[in-house]
């Protein structure tokens, strides 16, 4: 597959059927992956192509999809679960969180637990309670997990192809609104270790820092600040765990100026320990404490609310404003 | 032999038994305790607590896994139990003086895990709760590594797959998906070995045992579900826990149930070999009800007196595991006044191993903690790790000046 422009939810694919040819222990489970190639047709077409044994309509239970994937694993299987949805994922919690993230060290380093979580996630489709979520903290927090979330294709593809590769199970973070949005995917690229950073925007007077969905909107953000001779950096954090605290640091350290943005509710959220630790890092180069936008600290809202909820362009620069009048 | 005996064989599942004949009579509304008394006379029995072999022909279909039994295989079971007990009490009593932090006695349950151990081949897979020490013996795992996350220097000293043994698990049925995925993997590999998960009655209650049943119907995975219903989860019984016998639940899967005595060694044998022989013929998940008793408290840090009274444990002791096979080895001049003797001079060596190696077990290394939170590393834990080491190196500077 040469360079080739595609959607997200389509590289997400592309990534998986690579998975799928190149290793035969690689299987696909979740519910409704199969013929239907689940709700967001992320695993479209791959049940045909490789067979109701390796790509698995599952029972709906999400701890049973997790639990018989820990199973499998031990028995050498590498597979790749689909949550359907953010806010289906939690009778899966405690698998995750009691065996899953814990088998490695209890075994002292005997079992390995190679299992990818994939979770579309987050808002901004106006869909029904449960489906807008963004719960990657409450997965941050557990150690023997890693969480990543890609925010465009190119990224989509290979930090997929890692996350099966990777021995450690990763909670893999969609962001659905950006299923669609199309990007250049060149699969022979040599991809960057998985857990690091990425400038994807240089300037000089405040770094935002983001992940997901909210990089496109930060990139936003900086287009509108540089109409008004504001020059921003941003940062694409693309793994919340471990979360690259270096390229923050350097950025930082040369901006003066942290806002970081996220979906999820602000408090105790990823943004709460990326302050918390550059503060610690950069204390005597900022000029501002580090600021946050996300969501409230409420249930997220029903459709019609959500524009209020989540993070746009006004609130960033709202908080672009206040960090520059320090 | 009984294998290809049993393939032949036209079946009659447990299940459908239940549904047939006395289980269609408990239908009838009746309360948890009735029904569960009812069913009683279900229980797959071989050998009586009086030591004596039966020959019930309702029970034809599991006899046979054990019809051509040796005098050695049977004194090979009772050795397996009476060291199992002997290593179960060495323990309770390494916590009492302080060597261990908790443990959590298998007195009373030995016939279920001896049964079901044995009836185990080499390249199966066993999920235990953190009870199974009788299991754990049958797969050979040595007894003093089970001691180690009891005395708290890990969380579980064994490797998994050097005996198909995994780790004991604490959280309540989470390993009765785990065994399942596993046997779903086995299916997918050809292979035909079988996979048995082990819970109590207490986790029939829980939701993961009941997607497990599901998952495993719905695969038809190679899975045996093993519940030693030893009466008591904590403080609760059975009453607390389900309306219908245990064994029941299998039926409304879509897989055969049986009820076997817990304490009758041969029948856990016998029935947890048709178990897994039907399992590995790709005929699906069963389920086993061992009906047992925990002797003991939950745990050292339990008290029994405050729920439970002592003629109920009384009445069990009647029909304690142990003595009914050697009831039945002395009747049948099985075994001699050598054979006891020396098993017992074989378990007080093994106590004194156990303690021996429980006293000199030593603390692990303070950067332990760091140890396997990854397999392939974190950032984060490195950093802290790098924190630590400064940290505690600071005294030796202070201890330096």
């Amino acid at each position: 597959m040469a360079a080739e422009k595609m959607a997200l939810a389509k590289a997400i694919n592309e990534s998986l059927r690579r998975a799928l040819e190149s290793d035969p222990k690689v299987l696909i489970m979740g519910e409704d992956v199969g013929k239907l190639g689940g709700v967001f047709r992320v695993t479209d077409g791959l049940q045909k192509d490789f067979g109701e044994d390796r790509v698995i309509d599952t029972p709906l239970a999400e701890s049973g999809i997790v639990g018989t994937a820990i199973g499998l694993a031990l028995r050498g299987y590498r597979p790749v679960v689909e949550i359907q949805f953010d806010g289906f994922v939690f009778p899966a919690y405690d698998q995750i969180v009691t065996q899953l993230a814990k088998m490695h060290a209890r075994s002292l380093g005997k079992v390995k637990m190679p299992v990818v979580i994939r979770i579309p996630y987050g808002g901004g489709i106006g869909a029904v309670e449960h489906h807008s979520e963004s719960p990657e903290a409450l997965f941050a927090h557990v150690a023997g997990l890693k969480v990543v979330s890609p925010s465009n294709a190119a990224d989509a593809y290979w930090m997929m192809q890692q996350a099966i590769q990777s021995d450690d199970p990763v909670i893999y973070f969609e962001p659905k609104r950006r299923y669609w949005d199309k990007g250049e995917v060149d699969a022979e690229a040599i991809p960057g270790p998985l857990h690091t950073a990425r400038v994807v925007r240089e300037g000089s007077d405040l770094t935002l820092a983001a992940y997901g969905p909210m990089v496109k909107l930060c990139q936003e953000v900086a287009d509108a600040a540089a109409e008004e001779g504001r020059s921003l950096e941003v940062v694409d954090l693309r793994s919340i765990s471990p979360v690259d605290f270096d390229t923050i640091q350097d950025s930082v350290e040369k901006t003066r100026r942290l806002v970081v943005v996220h979906e999820a509710p602000v408090f105790l959220g990823s943004g709460a320990e990326i302050a918390a630790r550059i503060t610690e890092r950069c204390f005597y180069h900022l000029e501002a404490p580090v600021l946050r936008v996300g969501g409230y600290h409420a249930p997220y809202p029903p459709a019609r609310l959500e524009e209020e909820y989540l993070p746009d362009l006004d609130r960033v620069l709202d908080a672009v404003d206040r960090s520059l009048a320090y | 032999m009984t294998e290809s005996t049993a393939a032949r064989k036209p079946r009659r599942s447990a299940g459908s038994k239940a549904a047939g004949t006395t289980g269609a009579k408990r239908t009838t509304r009746k309360t948890g305790t009735a029904a569960a008394k009812g069913s009683e006379t279900e229980l797959v029995q071989l050998l009586t607590p009086e030591g004596e072999r039966t020959e019930d022909p309702a029970y034809a279909e599991y006899a046979q896994y054990v019809a051509d039994i040796t005098p050695d295989e049977l004194r090979g079971l009772y050795r397996d139990m009476v060291l199992t007990r002997r290593f179960d009490a060495e323990a309770t009593a390494l916590q009492r003086q302080g060597e261990l932090g908790l443990w959590a006695s298998l007195l009373g349950q030995e016939a279920a895990q001896i049964g079901s151990g044995r009836a185990t081949r080499e390249d199966d897979y066993v999920f235990p709760t953190y009870r199974e020490h009788g299991v754990a013996w049958c797969r050979g795992v040595d007894p003093t590594n089970l001691l180690g996350m009891f005395r708290g220097v890990n969380n579980g000293g064994w490797d998994p797959n050097s005996n198909n043994f995994h780790l004991y698990t604490i959280v309540i049925g989470s390993q009765a998906l785990h065994a399942t995925g596993y046997a779903m993997g086995v299916a997918k590999d050809g292979a035909d070995s079988g996979v048995i998960a082990y819970f109590g009655d207490g986790a029939s209650s829980q939701g993961d045992v009941s997607e497990a049943f599901n998952f495993a119907a719905v695969y038809n995975a190679p899975v045996v579900f093993f519940c030693q219903n030893n009466q008591w989860a904590i403080s609760e019984s059975n009453e607390k826990q389900t309306r219908v016998p245990l064994y029941q639940r299998a039926q409304g899967f879509g897989f055969p149930g049986v009820r076997v005595d817990g304490n009758d060694v041969l029948a856990s044998l016998a029935v947890t070999r048709w178990a897994l022989e039907r399992a590995r013929r790709g005929e699906g998940p069963a389920l086993i009800e061992a009906y047992t008793y925990r002797m003991g408290a939950h745990t050292t840090s339990d008290d029994p007196s405050r729920y439970r009274h002592d003629d109920e444990r009384a009445a069990w002791e009647a029909k304690d595991p142990i003595l009914r096979l050697r009831r039945f080895l002395e009747s049948a001049d099985h075994a001699d006044e050598g054979f006891f003797g020396q098993l017992e001079a074989e378990s007080e060596a093994l106590g004194k191993r156990v303690r021996e190696v429980v006293r000199a077990m030593p603390d692990p290394d303070r950067f332990a903690i760091f140890e396997n939170v990854y397999a392939d590393g974190h950032a984060l834990v490195d950093e802290e790790r790098a924190q630590f080491a400064a940290y505690q190196a600071s005294f030796a500077e202070a201890e330096g000046v």
